[in-house]
């Protein structure tokens, strides 16, 4: 298991980049009155057929050849649905993939999520050709980052210069940081 | 919130320097394992140290990279050094305090720490 919901979103956004997504969206929204924390990963990569989809949540399956097991989305799966929550993954050839796990909020073993500013700048650094959109709100109120529109403003610089990641880093970090002052006076940590 | 603005003065900034970037064949690889047992094991902080490193010490040779699970689960966090004319360095167990050494001593001063290799477990 991963000590972070935020570690199973990198491990599973990997697969949206093994799937040569151009794009890949991830949200992460609370929704503190309903309880529940909601991520969701959606790609416009190679997509499964029917079989490789029925056999994705198997741990026991993997379409690697240097191991047997395959961890990473029953990771994610066990994570949200040992929190009383559920998990649902849809996927079309040629098309994409999109997963969503939903946590319950005040689950005792719902996993903090952890640092979504890691994942995002290791995603983006070591696949700065792909495009991230990642999103996070708290009751419908929160921020964007999206490297399409940072590819824009940036023309030929890459999105991995040690410049513009710290960019990032501090992007998500103080927007994070804003986002989550609703919960002052909560009990409530993400 | 912090906007998107500030990024136009890092492009006017950057943008002199775009394509001064060494030649591919004195360029050193480090390559940080990002399977799912990777990151199990602490590769995301081991990654962030290594890129983070990289960039304070201005190693412009370097550049860090990630691969997928190459079969020897239990020995990660793995980090592969390739450097050109020399054989692969594969660094097992690596946390951020042994990525920082590794940044100091291999990387800047080309010294292998050999007990942190994978040769030390055989």
């Amino acid at each position: 298991m991963m000590p972070e919901i935020s570690l199973n979103i990198l491990d599973v956004a990997q697969n949206s980049v093994k799937a040569k997504a151009a794009r890949i969206e991830i949200s992460v929204r609370v929704f503190t009155k309903e309880d529940r924390l909601v991520v969701e990963i959606r790609d416009n990569g190679s997509g499964m057929d029917e079989t490789t989809l029925a056999n994705v949540t198997d741990p026991f399956f993997t379409t690697r050849k240097t191991r047997k097991v395959g961890l990473g989305v029953s990771f994610f799966k066990l994570a949200a649905e040992t929190t009383g929550g559920s998990f649902t993954i849809g996927s079309e050839p040629g098309t994409g993939t999109d997963v969503c796990a939903t946590f319950v909020l005040s689950s005792f073993n719902r996993m903090p999520l952890g640092s979504m500013t890691d994942t995002m700048v290791s995603l983006i650094t070591m696949n700065p050709d792909r495009d991230f959109c990642y999103r996070y709100e708290i009751n419908g109120e929160g921020f964007t980052l999206d490297t399409a529109e940072m590819r824009e403003i940036l023309g030929e610089v890459p999105l991995n210069t040690p410049e513009v990641a710290s960019y990032i880093r501090d992007f998500l970090d103080e927007n994070t940081a804003s986002t989550n002052l609703v919960l002052a006076g909560t009990e409530i940590i993400i | 919130m912090k906007s998107l603005e500030e990024l136009k003065a890092i492009r006017e900034k950057m943008q002199s320097k775009v394509g001064l970037r060494s030649e591919d064949n004195s360029v050193t690889r480090v390559v940080v394992g990002m399977a799912t047992c990777g990151i199990a094991a602490g590769a995301r902080p081991v990654l962030k140290a290594f890129t983070e490193g990289v960039a304070e010490k201005k190693l412009d040779d370097v550049v860090v990279t990630q691969t997928g699970c190459i079969g020897l689960c239990k020995y990660e966090p793995i980090v592969e050094i390739m450097a050109p004319g020399h054989e692969k360095v594969t660094y097992i167990k690596v946390n951020p305090e042994k990525a920082a050494e590794i940044i100091d001593r291999h990387l800047v001063k080309g010294q292998i720490i050999a007990e942190y290799t994978i040769n030390a477990m055989k």
